[in-house]
C-alpha cells in the first residue's frame, strides 16, 4: 500500500473536503495527535483503494471548521475529537457539546504547552 | 442445598469489557457448558437475580450503574468478578478512564481470574458463589447477617 | 399526528450485549429520530503507547475488541512492520490470514446467534453458537487459548503450526462447511425469520455511499467496499467480494451467511497452497520517524490503523478506527421512519461492538 501524505492548512479543510467528495472520494477517518503545544489532525479520504491522508496543524485554543455539512459521518470522529482533545469544530451538523465520551479526565489526549517543556 | 441455590438467577453485566468475556460468559450457557443444567438462568432484571456476573473495570461513567444494579437486588446475593478487568483492571488499570476492579465500588465475593476467564473457570467461580450464596442464606435465617 | 415522545433504549437492553444508548424520538410507533450516545466503555487503551511500547502494544491493541482480537493485532503489527520496513516471511503472511479468516467465520456465527436470539428463535442460537465452539477449539488447540490469542507479533506470528495441526484445522472447516450449510437454510428459507428481516431497515446505495459504511452493511446494499480485494495476498488466493443488491436486514443476514462459506474456502486453499519456511522475521530497534497506515477487513468492515513513530521503542501514536465506529451514522439512518419493534432488529443487523467503537 502507498502511503500519501499531505500537509493542510487548518484554514482549508473544509474546501478540500468539498472537493474531494465532488470528485468521489470516501471518508475514512479523523484522527488526532497529541503535540506539544498543539494538536495534529489526520483526515483520511480513500478513493478506489487509494488513500490519501491530510495532516493539519492545530494550536491550542483555535477551531476548525467542521466537515459535516458534506461528510455527515464525520460528526462521530469531530465529537472525539472535541472531548479528547479539546479541539472546537465550528458549524457542526451534529455537535454534543462535550456530551459524546463521557469521562472523568477533561480532554485527557491534550499536550502540553510549549512552556511546560517537551 | 436450598431452593435458590438449586436455581440461582443471574445477572450480567458488562461495565467496560472488551467484550472477551461477555462472550464467554453467554458460552457458558450455550450447549457446549450449559449452565442451565445447574438450575440457572440468565435474567435481564436485577430484582430477580441472586448472582451478578460483572465484566471489565469499573469507570466514572458506570460506576452508578453498577452500584443501582447492585443495590436492587434483593439479600441474600453474590457478586462474582468475571475476568481479570474485573478483578483488578487488568490491561487497562493504568488508562485514564479506568478507576479500577469492581472491588472498588461494591463488595466481590468470588474473583475469577483469566484473559478471557474460560468458561470452565467461570462456571466454577459460579459455582463457589452459589456456596457464599448458601453461607449468607444459612446466616441470615440465624439472624447474624 | 400523534405526539411526540422520546424512549430511552439502553445502555442495558435484553438485545444487546453490550451498553449503547440511544435516544429515540417516536411519533406513535415510528421513529423519527435516533440520538446514539457512547462512552460506557471508554478506556482510552490508544493512551497507552506512552507507557508501552511497540511490541507490548500489539497484546494491548489485541484486547480492543474480545471478537475480533485477531484481526486487531494483524492490523496493529502490519503498519509497525510497514513502518519499520520489516519483511513478514511468506508462511506468516498464511497463517496470519487463515487465522483471520477463522475469526470472520466464529464472528459471523457468534452474529448469526444474536441475530436468531433478537428474533426470539432461541433454539436457533444455541445451534449458531454451536458450531462456533469448533473454530474455537482450532483456536484452543494451537495457540491455547479461545478468544484473545495473542498468535500475531510484530515480524510473523508467535510460533508455527505443524503440518498435522494443519490437517486438523481443514478437517474441522469441511465440518463446520456442513453444519453451516444445514442451519443457514433456516435463516434463508423460514417464513417467520423473512417476514422480521425482509424490507426491514432498507440502506439503499446511495446512504451507504454517503454516510460511508463499510462491511457487510455496505455489500448488503450493493457497494463493493472489501480491504481485501487491494490486498496481494487475497487475490493469490482467488479473493471476491460478496455482494447482495437489496439493502435490508436479510440481505445483511444473506451477504455474512455467504461470507461464512467463502471464509472457509480460503482457508482450505490457504492451507493447500502454504509455502513452507520462518514464520517469524527478527525485528530489532527502536521505531522510525514517521508514519503508517494500514487496513485490514475486519468481520463488520473495514478496520484503520496508524501508527506514527518518534525513533523510540514507543509511538507517539496508536490508532485504530473501528468498522462500527464509521458504521454508526448508517444505523442513525435506517433507524429514522422504522417501527419501535424493528429497532433491536436494526441495531443487530449493523453488528455494532461498542467496545471496539470506544476503545
Amino acid at each position: 500500500m502507498t502511503q500519501k501524505y499531505l500537509k493542510l492548512d487548518a484554514s482549508d479543510v473544509l474546501g478540500t473536503a468539498e472537493k474531494l467528495h465532488e470528485e468521489g472520494y470516501r471518508m475514512v477517518q479523523i484522527c488526532g495527535v497529541t503535540k506539544n503545544g498543539y494538536s495534529e489532525l489526520l483526515y483520511s479520504f480513500d478513493k478506489d483503494h487509494d488513500l490519501v491522508n491530510y495532516k493539519v496543524d492545530v494550536p491550542f485554543g483555535t477551531s476548525v471548521m467542521s466537515i459535516t455539512p458534506v461528510y455527515w459521518a464525520a460528526f462521530v470522529y469531530e465529537n472525539e475529537i472535541h472531548d479528547l482533545f479539546g479541539i472546537d469544530f465550528m458549524d457542526s451538523k451534529l455537535d454534543y457539546k462535550g456530551n459524546f465520551f463521557r469521562m472523568s479526565a477533561v480532554t485527557p489526549w491534550k499536550g502540553k504547552d510549549h512552556e511546560e517543556g517537551a | 442445598m436450598s431452593y435458590s441455590t438449586k436455581s440461582p438467577w443471574i445477572l450480567h453485566y458488562d461495565a467496560s469489557s472488551c467484550n472477551g468475556c461477555d462472550i464467554e460468559v453467554l458460552a457458558c450457557l450455550t450447549p457446549l457448558y450449559d449452565l442451565e443444567r445447574f438450575g440457572i438462568i440468565n435474567t435481564g432484571d436485577p430484582k430477580q437475580a441472586d448472582l451478578l456476573l460483572i465484566t471489565g473495570a469499573v469507570n466514572d461513567q458506570n460506576k452508578g450503574v453498577v452500584k443501582q444494579l447492585y443495590e436492587q437486588m434483593p439479600e441474600p446475593k453474590v457478586v462474582v468478578a468475571v475476568g481479570i478487568c474485573a478483578c483488578s483492571g487488568g490491561v487497562f488499570r493504568e488508562c485514564y478512564n479506568i478507576l479500577g476492579g469492581i472491588d472498588t465500588v461494591i463488595p466481590v465475593d468470588v474473583y475469577v481470574p483469566g484473559c478471557a476467564a474460560r468458561p470452565e473457570s467461570i462456571i466454577d467461580g459460579v459455582v463457589k458463589g452459589l456456596e457464599v450464596l448458601e453461607n449468607k442464606l444459612n446466616k441470615m435465617r440465624e439472624g447474624t447477617l | 399526528m400523534g405526539k411526540r415522545t422520546i424512549v430511552p433504549f439502553g445502555p442495558q437492553h435484553p438485545a444487546l450485549p453490550e451498553p449503547i444508548h440511544l435516544d429515540l424520538e417516536l411519533e406513535d410507533e415510528k421513529v423519527i429520530r435516533a440520538i446514539p450516545s457512547i462512552g460506557y466503555v471508554h478506556r482510552g487503551l490508544e493512551k497507552l503507547v506512552e507507557k508501552r511500547d511497540y511490541e507490548q502494544m500489539t497484546y494491548v491493541m489485541e484486547r480492543v475488541c474480545g471478537i475480533c482480537s485477531f484481526g486487531h493485532s494483524y492490523g496493529y503489527t502490519s503498519a509497525v512492520e510497514g513502518l519499520m520496513g520489516v519483511d513478514v516471511p511468506e508462511r506468516a503472511n498464511y497463517l496470519r490470514i487463515m487465522f483471520h479468516e477463522l475469526s470472520r467465520v466464529h464472528s459471523h456465527l457468534l452474529w448469526l446467534g444474536l441475530l436468531a436470539d433478537g428474533l426470539g428463535f432461541d433454539s436457533l442460537f444455541m445451534h449458531c453458537w454451536r458450531i462456533r465452539e469448533k473454530v474455537l477449539d482450532v483456536f484452543e488447540a494451537i495457540t491455547g487459548a479461545r478468544v484473545i490469542m495473542s498468535f500475531c507479533k510484530v515480524g510473523g506470528v508467535r510460533k508455527d503450526v505443524s503440518p498435522d495441526m494443519l490437517r486438523m484445522v481443514r478437517n474441522v472447516c469441511d465440518d463446520v462447511e456442513e453444519e453451516v450449510r444445514k442451519t443457514s437454510g433456516v435463516f434463508m428459507k423460514d417464513s417467520s425469520i423473512r417476514n422480521r428481516l425482509c424490507g426491514t431497515g432498507i440502506l439503499t446505495r446511495e446512504d451507504v455511499l454517503d454516510l460511508n459504511a463499510v462491511g457487510p452493511v455496505a455489500r448488503g446494499s450493493g457497494v463493493e467496499n472489501d480491504a481485501r480485494t487491494a490486498e496481494p495476498m487475497y487475490r493469490n488466493l482467488g479473493f471476491e467480494a460478496v455482494l447482495r443488491d437489496e439493502g435490508d436486514c436479510w440481505a445483511r443476514c444473506i451477504v455474512r451467511v455467504d461470507e461464512i462459506f467463502q471464509s472457509l474456502d480460503l482457508i482450505r486453499t490457504a492451507i493447500d497452497t502454504i509455502p513452507s519456511g520462518e514464520f517469524c522475521a527478527v525485528v530489532k530497534g527502536p521505531v522510525p520517524e514517521g508514519d503508517y497506515t494500514f487496513r485490514v477487513e475486519q468481520p463488520r468492515g473495514e478496520g484503520f490503523y496508524y501508527v506514527q513513530g518518534n525513533g523510540t521503542k514507543n509511538l507517539s501514536r496508536a490508532r485504530v478506527r473501528t468498522p462500527t465506529n464509521i458504521n454508526i451514522p448508517a444505523m442513525v439512518k435506517a433507524l429514522q421512519g422504522c417501527d419501535l419493534q424493528d429497532v433491536s432488529m436494526l441495531v443487530i443487523t449493523i453488528d455494532p461492538c461498542i467496545s471496539c467503537t470506544e476503545r
